[in-house]
């Protein structure tokens, strides 16, 4: 390829660029790269967080593989993708598409209702929850859920349900109400159905906010935390410990820093590789 | 307190290395203590010490807390106006956290109350930062003013590693027991006596099962994982020698607990699950909904420690009681529950006066104190019989951790024993009480968790 005078192709960013993001990259180092590497470093350490740390090598990481307890807790947040990610989007999906077709008054009013719940702390919702699920206060059918070593993780799971449906919802309907209309008149003239419709038009044109919602959802299921310090702490057993509060009660409470780090880092890389894997499969399918 | 302190302490001090990128973990913490007055004689008479300030941290920030140390303060700054207290009242957690910081920097507060855990007092302990007060117990008599059953719950080998024996590195004020509320109504309605015996305990709750179906006689909400550690506590101590309990509760080396009385104990909650002693949703329920529950006047006994008698509990008025559980045949008729005492003062290694820091400690911890402390509500650790109170409720708790602590009847927090017991022992207890783990697969689990860190602790 021909290269022109100053060897790199009109309106390619000089390295004076460089210079415009040093204040933002000097605060992300320092704030979130530092003490990333910083956490790399102790998952290496036999550390009690007071005196001096040993040498541990890759211990700290085969134990997560190895360690049932451990493993158990990365186990149950997958389930919990299942109630933060898939159901709410699902639901979300079947929601916004009623809300969007049916062009209902007082739209406003129903997302808002709809999205409510992102609003509340999530430390609001896990008492207000830990009382529906309570035997001697709770609500109905589902009293004592908690308690129960088969129900209590999909208990935990309808919270996160719960709560993330209107994130779903909203940004869902946010995409499908940028649908031309035309393509809905289109597929009606060619006889489709409201569910042909919904899989022919407003599937695809929403692949991106999909992506988007379950790349949110799945996080929030990964780094679930608040919820289960505030319903479980993990109990009953260990059935509803998760990676995040593994780390929390090493590192405060039972001075097992490096442990801590390692099952931090094992969670942060899982994190990133599934979030990699949904949006690789979103950009895929709208292109 | 054996209530779950969080250490944030750990990680700020992680973050204090950030600066030396390649240190390993820990290595910038280094601290000597000053020996320079060590050998030098205790001066007990806190008015020859010229003047001195001191600093105070302490959390005793709510209601009669704050009021006892309030009075004892003004008395003492009275007393010996050449001392003047600089007192730092932070929140229980609050204080938690800073005073890891704190103490292993260079200018720690002189006087500092310091949680009784490994964690806490035992890992400064390790590093040296806490002055042994051996010298001054001696000069005190703190060895008569408190008996060993609760002074173990600060004494610490000089390593840090030994937890309930060796050298006193701390004083407390209050003292706490687990014992048995009682609502004496459902008793009479039942034509029952109070139970005097373990067995008549058992006995009482058969009779209370068939006469109140609709509810378990025992009250317990175990969602939070812990509180079965309090009904499983006072349980063994029936079955259990108390050394043994001690050794298994401090971690200490030379017990087991696959032994028959420990099977015993795990098997009585088994049985009191399956004849509804306990409620089949016991692992649901919240700990404050199933106390709030027992206020309201469900249930009959509940298991818990002195500290919810400060929680009014109107509906009940004087028909709740509350007596140490019932010996058993087994204990030979000895009272003795699960209990702790509240968090000790200790002194800073690197303090300048530690004559004026002892002097203070001895004034609040003095006969005369804890009349201040039983008359603001608080449970003094010592000399606690003696005093008067203001409701029959608030005087049988003064009369029970008297007369535990009296016949040395005190035993610790079982989760005090290795730094990852607390969420062994709860787990393995709810999975006890779900039938999900038999008695002796429960006491493989703990056996583990002991025996590992036993082995590493040497």
């Amino acid at each position: 390829m021909a290269r022109n005078g100053s060897g790199r192709p009109p309106g390619e960013p000089r390295a004076i660029g460089y210079l415009y993001v040093l204040p933002a990259f000097l605060l992300y180092a320092g704030f979130a790269l530092f003490p990333l590497g910083r956490a790399v470093q102790l998952s290496f350490y036999d550390w009690d967080g007071q005196t001096l740390g040993t040498w541990a090598g890759l211990r700290n990481y085969t134990d997560v593989f190895t360690d049932p307890i451990l493993r158990g807790a990365f186990g149950h947040t997958l389930v919990l993708i299942l109630f933060f990610a898939l159901l709410p989007v699902a639901i979300g999906l079947l929601l916004a598409s009623i809300l969007n077709r049916a062009r209902v008054r007082g739209l406003g009013f129903f997302r808002t209702v709809v999205f409510l719940p992102q609003v509340i702390a999530m430390v609001v919702i896990a008492i207000a929850w830990k009382q529906i699920y309570d035997p001697t206060s709770g609500f109905g059918p589902v009293r004592g859920w908690l308690g129960d070593y088969s129900l209590a993780l999909p208990a935990v799971g309808l919270i996160g349900t719960w709560f993330e449906i209107g994130l779903a919802t909203v940004l869902l309907l946010a995409g499908m109400s940028r649908i031309p209309r035309e393509l809905y008149e289109a597929a009606r003239l060619d006889g489709a159905g409201p569910v042909r419709e919904f899989f022919a038009v407003t599937l695809p044109s929403v692949r991106g906010e999909i992506a988007v919602a379950l790349t949110l959802t799945i996080i929030a299921a990964l780094k679930t935390f608040d919820l289960i310090y505030m319903t479980t702490k993990g109990s009953p057993g260990t059935t509803t410990l998760v990676p995040s509060y593994i780390v929390f009660d090493r590192a405060f409470r039972t001075n097992q820093v490096g442990s801590a780090a390692a099952v931090g880092v094992t969670l942060t890389v899982l994190i990133f590789a599934i979030s990699f894997l949904v949006n690789r499969i979103g950009d895929r399918s709208t292109s | 307190m054996s209530r779950n302190v969080f250490r944030t302490g750990t990680v700020i001090a992680a973050v204090s290395c950030l600066g030396l990128a390649a240190c390993a973990p820990g290595s910038s913490g280094g601290s000597s203590a000053s020996k320079s007055n060590a050998s030098a004689p205790a001066q007990t008479d806190p008015a020859k010490l010229g003047k001195v300030t001191l600093t105070v941290w302490d959390q005793e920030v709510r209601g009669g807390q704050a009021k006892q140390i309030t009075q004892l303060n003004a008395a003492f700054q009275k007393k010996y106006p050449n001392i003047t207290i600089k007192r730092v009242p932070r929140s229980f957690d609050d204080l938690g956290k800073t005073i890891k910081l704190a103490l292993s920097g260079d200018n720690p507060p002189d006087v500092a109350e310091v949680n009784n855990g490994r964690g806490d007092m035992g890992a400064f302990v390790k590093a040296g930062q806490l002055l042994d007060l051996g010298k001054y117990a001696k000069a005190y008599g703190w060895d008569e003013r408190y008996p060993q059953s609760v002074r173990q719950y600060s004494s610490y080998s000089p390593d840090g590693k030994t937890f309930g024996t060796g050298n006193l590195y701390g004083l407390p004020q209050v003292g706490e027991v687990v014992d048995l509320y009682v609502n004496t109504e459902h008793l009479q309605q039942a034509g029952l006596a109070m139970p005097t015996t373990w067995e008549q305990l058992v006995a009482a709750m058969k009779t209370l099962k068939a006469k109140r179906p609709g509810e378990a006689p025992m009250v317990l909400g175990d969602l939070d994982k812990w509180p079965a550690i309090h009904v499983f506590g006072p349980t063994q101590a029936q079955f259990v020698a108390p050394d043994d309990i001690r050794k298994l509760a401090f971690g200490q080396k030379g017990a087991n607990w696959k032994t028959p009385g420990n099977q015993q104990a795990a098997q009585t909650l088994v049985d009191w699950m399956k004849a509804g002693y306990l409620d089949a949703k016991t692992i649901g329920t919240g700990y404050d909904n199933a106390n709030k529950a027992f206020s309201q006047g469900k249930g009959t006994f509940l298991m818990a420690g002195t500290w919810l008698a400060a929680d009014p509990m109107p509906a009940l008025g004087s028909k709740v009681r509350f007596i140490l559980p019932p010996p058993s045949k087994a204990a030979g008729g000895k009272e003795v529950s699960t209990g702790g005492t509240g968090i000790p003062w200790a002194i800073s290694s690197k303090t300048k006066h530690p004559d004026a820091a002892a002097a203070y400690i001895n004034f609040i911890t003095s006969p005369e104190a804890m009349k201040v402390l039983a008359s603001t509500g608080n449970v003094p650790v010592a000399n606690t019989s003696e005093q008067t109170a203001a409701t029959p409720l608030d005087k049988d708790v003064l009369t029970a951790f008297g007369k535990v602590v009296e016949a040395n009847g005190l035993v610790p927090y079982l989760d005090y024993a290795t730094p990852t017991m607390a969420d062994t022992l709860g787990a393995a207890l709810q999975d006890l009480l779900a039938g999900r783990k038999t008695p002796a697969q429960f006491l493989d689990t703990l056996q583990q968790d002991y025996s590992g860190f036993v082995a590493k602790n040497g």
